[in-house]
């Protein structure tokens, strides 16, 4: 035990010594220039978001697996193995056509995506980050809304250009087909929009769980829950309900966003934006309750 | 300033922080000091608006922490627990801090400097030592030029150079007039560089007092055997000293050491035959004072305070 004796006990930092001081500086005068604003955490957030590794990589993996997949999809098509198998899945259209194949990867696309969202948000509670962010931004909301501001059309715009690569790049594996298109027909550039656009609020529904349960595997959890356990689980209700509720399902209303024809037990791609939108805002609401309310 | 009133936390049915009142004054480093989990952590994420009281209210520089317009201007926070991601250099970690106040990068690049990381800068913080961490906690600490600055156990995981470093930074803090509190388990180390103590146990105050009221108080002077005490008390007398005693010819002084004391006896010829200072250190006097409500007691350290 230390035994500084009590008679003994210097304090050197009570001598006035100048050399040792930091640059003497006024406290505080710039109080007024400085002021935490929007647009401040928005930069703040946009810079965190790009300063770390593991979102270039998601975003990379994301994109690659929807081009990738899509460009597959594509070159492996061959229409009498689709007359007899047709595509499985919950809120594929039944045929398919050119579009539909280019976005074959967008269920996987969604994962990556949402996992860069949970990231982006449960990542700082798991390190403790949240901590230096909230003190910085006591007001904590603006945390909130900047990053879904930023990830949001960052994972848009990437995943439109990589879904209209993926259609590009597949076209000439569909050279010949019947169910070939190009781009400037009917409703595609629609459709490869609609899916950045759906992937674009999977990532803001990531940033939204991941605020709301506040650990990675947890939000992680309920992302693949939602969006891949939850049509399948549904599938056990009664017929009448599940024919009823299941456009509703956020995953079903997610694919009508981009589906290139609109299917007679799927919404429309408007209702369909407005549904997932709409799970999308209840899940940011309830994750801007949990951050101001309880305690970091 | 920062002033608590009657600050409670409450965890379950756990009273975490009890009712705990206190003032932080600028131009001052106040210590804070508390055995493991007397509340210190607690109370600082309460300063900083992390947790809410229970009960009660703190204000930093009159207002309560969220209602700051430029809340890093106003008080600077180390947090215990690590508070930065891994995955992000130095220069990134308080670029991302900078931004949200539109602090220029030229404060960023100084307090990297300030905080000796200008090698380690670009490095990614996962990869940082202990002692580097806590100086980075220290950069962004100073990143607002803040009035106030608070640190939990700042000079936890430093060399003995850094630990200099800190002292010598908190002083000048203090001297060009900002508040400064830093929290400790080590009474030692804190009355090398506090004014004033705000000790808790169990989150109730213990003790608000100065570090020389509580050095005073701890006990400890010089004991003095004389065949003539009551001469040498009249001789010893002065405003700063207080002088006991426990048998007849033996006397206690406090406020004056003991070379004064045997130059004033031999001056006026008074035969001593002791003149032992008291070897009861702080640490003593601190364990004294929180030994009802050290929260995790381990049977050893018992046995070094009485061994003291
Ligand atoms: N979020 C929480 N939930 C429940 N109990 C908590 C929480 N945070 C702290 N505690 C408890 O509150 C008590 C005080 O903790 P705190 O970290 O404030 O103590 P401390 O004085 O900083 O201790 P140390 O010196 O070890 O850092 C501890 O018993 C701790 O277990
Ligand atoms: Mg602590």
């Amino acid at each position: 035990m230390p035994t500084t004796a009590l008679r003994g006990v210097q304090r050197p930092g009570k001598n006035p010594n100048p050399s040792a001081a930091p640059d003497p500086r006024t406290p505080a005068t710039h109080r007024t220039t400085h002021k935490v604003t929007g647009i401040r955490v928005l930069r703040s957030e946009w810079a965190k978001f790009w300063s770390l590794r593991s979102s270039w990589i998601t975003l990379c993996v994301a994109v690659f697996l929807l081009i990738v997949f899509g460009a597959v999809a594509s070159y492996t098509y061959s229409p009498d193995a689709v007359a007899t198998a047709g595509p499985p899945g919950p809120g594929s259209s039944g045929d398919s056509d050119a579009v539909g194949l280019a976005l074959t990867g967008v269920t996987f696309a969604s994962l990556a995506i949402g996992v860069l969202g949970v990231l982006l948000s449960a990542g700082e509670y798991s390190t403790g980050m949240i901590r230096s962010t909230l003190a910085a931004v006591p007001r904590r909301l603006p945390v909130l809304w900047s990053k879904a501001a930023v990830i949001g059309p960052i994972a848009l715009i990437l995943t439109t250009v990589g879904a209209v690569a993926a259609f590009q790049l597949g076209t000439p594996g569909l050279d010949g087909e019947k169910i070939a298109l190009s781009l400037g027909d009917d409703g595609v550039l629609r459709s490869l929009a609609g899916a950045g656009v759906y992937l674009g609020l999977v990532a803001v529904f990531g940033v939204a769980l991941g605020v709301l349960l506040r650990s990675s595997a947890g939000a992680i959890a309920a992302l693949v829950g939602v969006l891949l356990i939850l049509p399948g689980l549904a599938s056990l209700l009664p017929d009448s309900w599940y024919d009823t509720l299941s456009p509703y399902f956020p995953s079903n209303a997610g694919s009508a966003i981009y589906a290139l024809h609109e299917s007679s037990d799927a919404l429309s791609p408007g209702a369909g934006l407005a549904v997932f939108a709409g799970w999308v805002a209840l899940t940011l609401a309830g994750a801007a309750f949990r951050l101001v309310r309880t305690d970091v | 300033m920062i002033e608590a009133r009657e600050l409670t936390k409450r965890y379950g049915d756990k009273t975490v922080v009890d009712n705990l009142s206190f003032t932080v004054k600028p131009g001052e480093v106040t210590g804070f000091l508390g055995p493991n989990g007397a509340g210190k952590s607690t109370t600082m994420r309460m300063i900083v608006g992390l947790d809410s009281p229970t009960k009660g209210s703190v204000t930093v520089n009159g207002r309560s922490y969220a209602k700051h317009a430029a809340p890093l201007h106003e008080i600077g926070t180390l947090l215990e627990a690590k508070s930065v991601h891994p995955g992000r250099s130095a220069f990134h970690h308080l670029m991302a801090l900078a931004y949200t106040h539109g602090i220029p990068r030229r404060r960023v690049d100084e307090v990297i400097e300030l905080a000796g990381l200008t090698s380690v800068a670009g490095k990614r913080v996962g990869a940082f030592s202990l002692g580097m961490g806590q100086r980075l906690g220290i950069a962004s600490a100073l990143l607002g030029d803040p009035a106030i600055v608070m640190l939990d156990e700042p000079v936890n995981g430093l060399d003995p150079e850094g630990v200099l470093w800190v002292r010598n930074l908190l002083r000048g803090l203090a001297d060009e007039g900002r508040a400064v509190m830093l929290s400790s388990h080590l009474m030692s180390e804190t009355a090398l560089i506090a004014d004033h103590l705000v000790i808790v146990g169990r989150g109730r105050l213990l003790a608000d007092t100065t570090v020389e009221d509580f050095t005073r108080e701890a006990g400890g002077g010089v004991k003095v055997s004389t065949t003539e005490p009551m001469r040498l008390r009249s001789l010893l007398a002065g405003p700063e000293v207080t002088i006991s005693s426990s048998s007849a010819e033996e006397l206690l002084v406090a406020g004056r050491d003991a070379r004064e004391i045997g130059a004033i006896a031999a001056q006026h010829g008074v035969p001593l035959y002791e003149l032992t200072p008291q070897a009861v250190s702080l640490e003593a006097a601190f364990m004294d004072l929180t030994r009802d409500v050290v929260e995790y007691q381990s049977a050893p350290a018992d046995t070094v305070r009485k061994a003291a």
